[in-house]
């Protein structure tokens, strides 16, 4: 295996591409009793459209989500179980650009391994048990219809963008995922779910050699063909709409912000991007800037805010939302901030503090496994490596945040989303 | 190795210190342990945001980013939390851990310093809290408080414990009534500051690379400002054995499109301080702590009901809780399937895979939460709160020889006291 080392963050990670195509990355951490398992698929919500063997296939919203619901079974019953039952907690979830299916344990571990390297790879179900989850999937799709937090941010991709697939729930609605059938989701696996589109991450006292015969020994001996995915019509640089406004039972008008960015490259582009997202964002409306302050300061937001950079294949974004009585005026206020910072140029000493500051926060997340197994999964995806970041801080200037505030954060390119108070309580 | 020490600094004030090298980040936290009490509840809620807001030497917010951000990005949170009857006031803090600074500097001493500084060196005016940071604060709190509606599922189990326990203290909530707080004037929450410090038990905490000695010298100057009290007050808490004759039965409507059921149980003493203890952890696995759980199997599994059905133990104060998400017409199927699994329980009918499962999930759990520092200190918390010294890998022991029969005769002492269903308004 290629051993990779990073001794100014003090992690090391092991790296396997094996025969059938599938990578494995292993980071030891010999003084814990835990280890964390992730195995991932380049596949995820957006992926609709997809094209195998020649043939286009055009599948109803939520489908990567109901497959991962039913992948757990299996021969033998449900893998969720097989897992609980020694000991594992076990989970799986399907964000906008990928699917994974991890579990932590403290016990077993590479038994368990190998139970989660089987399910995910053997698909196991009938039409009569894709009908029945019709039931439970319907009841979280409207859990999380019911969540404002959800319904705001759904709502700004649906602002945002006018064809890429990131508008679309991943969950899909009940309607949509009432046409998946057991072909369906059997496709879908075929066409995703090959272990050269996949990436196995793992962090714990755990040897990597270990890691990669378990792989060699679950996983399918070759790699067969990955579908080709399509996100339709090139998106606008401008944002759909300016504004979506819709109405919940909350006490408070939520809302949040976003500026439409540019789609990332693959490799340390992207990633330097990402980074200079964050930075820009931390100038603009972070817990350090000045306007943060001022907002605070006029009740204008609170402890909810949230603010950062987001990005999936074919799209980038820069957002900030959370509670307010008011979310136009701080809309105005973020705009007129940015305008600010690109005329007269980000304070040097914000700058640097605001580097030292993302950098130790980075660091520190390295503490969680399900971070480290995750991120870099999806690195992995983005042709890059999660620990890439520490060497590039040093090279980030600021002229490259006020470039992208410039030219991400204008009228044009914002959208608003906001979920107001049912019954039209007026916004002071 | 990881080594745990708990030392009495001053009476009533405690530092555990949980010295390990196995994190990047040092985590450091200062608790104020009160009584939960309608009256004071609110003030003792709005304490923390305030303090946060500013010291003497970093009065304003984009001062003390700059110093967090100097000590690596450093976060420092107020939190409100709830123990039993013991509400738990304080400011926690996430500091990147020396080894990892770029310069070789030191985070320990000038982090430390500063959370110090908030507690006991806050910014004032006029003798008292700033009148602007207080009016900001209990904006802010009055928002949270009437937020709680927002998460419809956390909603339901607060609503639950609030119906359950509306003559006893645990029936408060935490961050206190919002008439209550909307009364909060800068001199009135200076007073109950002032009282937080003299009478409230302190906990403080640290997790990291540091020696105890050296995080005890640290935090040496946060003490010598603390009032010397021999009478810090010990909180305590109600145990109702019993449940009333009859389940008491509320619903309520909201436009939501998910129905919430959510039942609960008195466990018939049985607490974190009792012998059988270890069996009611383990009859809540059994029942709905895990995937594995007769609750996820059958209600959601099998029926397909929900796409969640849970259980939780309030494990000081003896509550059972049952959380659920259903279609509003499956309200009584659902009661009567939850009620039933409770019943197979009671009659030892657990499969061994379900007993070993429950258990190894449980020591899992455990073991796992020594390898993240938030866990870990919420761990501790509870245990100071409950006033116990063990740690997880006792619980750990105690859970591998817990029998059926045990959990058996423990689910028979639940009693249902209350459930509470949350649905739609009709059209």
């Amino acid at each position: 295996m290629e051993k990779l080392e990073f001794p100014q963050v003090g992690e090391v990670m092991y790296h396997q591409v094996l025969e059938n195509g599938a990578s494995v990355f292993v980071f030891p951490k010999p003084e814990f009793q835990k280890g964390f398992a992730f195995f991932a698929t380049n596949y995820g919500g957006m992926d609709m459209r997809f094209c195998l063997d020649g043939q286009w296939h055009d599948t109803p919203a939520g489908v990567a989500h109901y497959l991962e619901h039913k992948m757990f079974d299996t021969k033998e019953g449900n893998a969720l179980q097989e897992l609980a039952a020694n000991g594992a907690s076990p989970n799986a979830f399907t964000s906008s650009a990928i699917t994974g299916y991890y579990f932590e344990s403290t016990e077993k571990f590479e038994e368990n391994l190998k139970i989660l390297l089987s399910f995910v790879s053997v698909p196991w179900f009938t039409q009569e048990s894709v009908d029945k989850e019709q039931g439970i999937i319907g009841q979280e799709i409207r859990m999380i219809e019911d969540n404002p937090e959800w319904k705001v941010f759904t709502n700004l991709m649906e602002a945002l963008y006018e064809n890429h697939p990131i508008r679309v729930n991943v969950a899909g609605s009940v309607e949509s995922i009432s046409h998946i059938t057991a072909d369906t989701l059997y496709a879908c696996h075929k066409a995703f779910y090959d272990p050269a589109n996949m990436v196995l991450c793992v962090a714990g006292n755990v040897d990597p050699e270990a890691i990669c015969a378990a792989a060699r020994e679950i996983l399918p001996k070759e790699a067969g063909p990955i579908a080709q995915k399509d996100y339709g019509a090139p998106e606008p640089p401008h944002a759909a709409r300016a504004e979506l406004v819709t109405e919940m039972e909350v006490s408070t008008p939520m809302f949040q912000l976003g500026c439409k960015g540019d789609a990332p490259e693959r490799g340390l582009s992207g990633l330097r991007q990402e980074l200079v997202g964050e930075l820009a964002m931390e100038a603009l409306v972070g817990t350090s800037s000045p306007l943060y302050a001022k907002l605070y300061q006029a009740g204008l937001i609170n402890a909810s805010f949230g603010y950062g950079y987001d990005s999936y294949p074919g799209c980038a974004f820069l957002y900030a939302g959370g509670e307010s009585k008011d979310p136009a005026a701080v809309k105005q206020a973020v705009l007129d901030e940015a305008a600010r910072l690109v005329r007269e140029g980000i304070d040097a000493g914000l700058w640097s503090r605001l580097k030292k500051g993302l950098y130790g926060s980075q660091v520190r997340g390295l503490n969680s496994f399900d971070n480290l197994c995750v991120s870099q999964a999806q690195a992995f995806f983005a042709g890059r490596n999660l620990l890439d970041f520490a060497a590039l801080f040093d090279q980030l200037e600021k002229e490259e945040a006020e470039t992208m505030l410039a030219r991400w954060a204008t009228p044009e390119r914002t959208a608003l989303s906001i979920v107001r108070p049912k019954g039209g309580a007026a916004l002071d | 190795m990881t080594q745990v020490t708990h030392r009495e600094l001053q009476p009533g004030v405690w530092l555990r210190t949980v010295h390990t090298n196995k994190f990047k980040s040092a985590f450091l936290s200062v608790t104020l342990m009160a009584p939960l009490e309608a009256e004071t509840a609110g003030a003792n809620a709005l304490l923390p945001s305030v303090l946060r807001r500013g010291s003497a030497a970093h009065p304003d917010m984009e001062s003390l980013s700059a110093a967090l951000d100097e000590l690596y990005g450093g976060a420092i949170e107020p939190v409100v939390r709830q123990r039993g009857e013991t509400q738990c006031v304080g400011l926690v803090a996430s500091v990147l851990d020396d080894a990892y600074t770029l310069g070789g500097e030191k985070i320990l001493e000038p982090a430390a310093a500063l959370l110090g500084e908030l507690l006991l060196d806050p910014c004032t005016e006029d003798g008292a809290f700033r009148a602007d940071y207080v009016a900001g604060e209990k904006a802010n709190l009055l928002d949270r408080i009437r937020g709680q509606i927002n998460d419809k599922r956390t909603y339901a189990t607060h609503r639950l414990k609030q119906l359950m326990c509306r003559e006893e203290q645990f029936g408060v909530d935490k961050l206190g009534d919002a008439q209550q707080v909307e009364a909060i004037t800068p001199a009135g929450l200076w007073d109950r500051y002032r009282q937080l410090l003299r009478d409230a038990q302190i906990e403080l905490y640290y997790c990291g690379s540091a020696e105890p000695e050296r995080v005890e010298a640290a935090l040496r100057p946060i003490l010598s400002k603390l009032p010397v009290n021999p009478d810090r007050v010990d909180p305590d808490c109600e145990i109702r054995i019993s449940a009333g004759p009859e389940p008491q039965l509320v619903t309520e409507a909201m436009d939501v499109t998910q129905g919430k059921l959510a039942m609960g149980f008195r466990t018939g003493g049985v607490t974190c301080w009792e012998e059988d203890y270890p069996a009611l952890v383990m009859c809540n696995a059994v029942f709905g702590g895990t995937t594995l759980s007769k609750l996820f199997m059958n209600v959601r599994e099998k029926l397909s009901l929900c796409y969640y059905a849970s259980s939780s133990l309030e494990r000081m104060k003896g509550l059972l809780l049952v959380s659920s998400g259903i279609e509003f017409q499956n309200e009584e199927t659902a009661k009567k399937e939850i009620l039933a699994q409770l019943e197979a329980i009671r009659r030892g009918e657990i499969e061994d895979w379900e007993l070993e499962g429950a258990r190894r999930t449980l020591i899992g759990g455990y073991r796992a939460a020594l390898d993240e520092q938030g866990r870990q200190e919420e761990f501790w918390l509870g245990q100071a709160a409950a006033g116990l010294e063990t740690p997880p890998e006792t619980l750990c022991a105690q859970l591998e020889t817990v029998t059926r029969e045990q959990i058996t005769a423990v689910a028979k002492k639940l009693e249902l006291d209350t459930i509470y269903f949350l649905k739609g308004k009709e059209a």
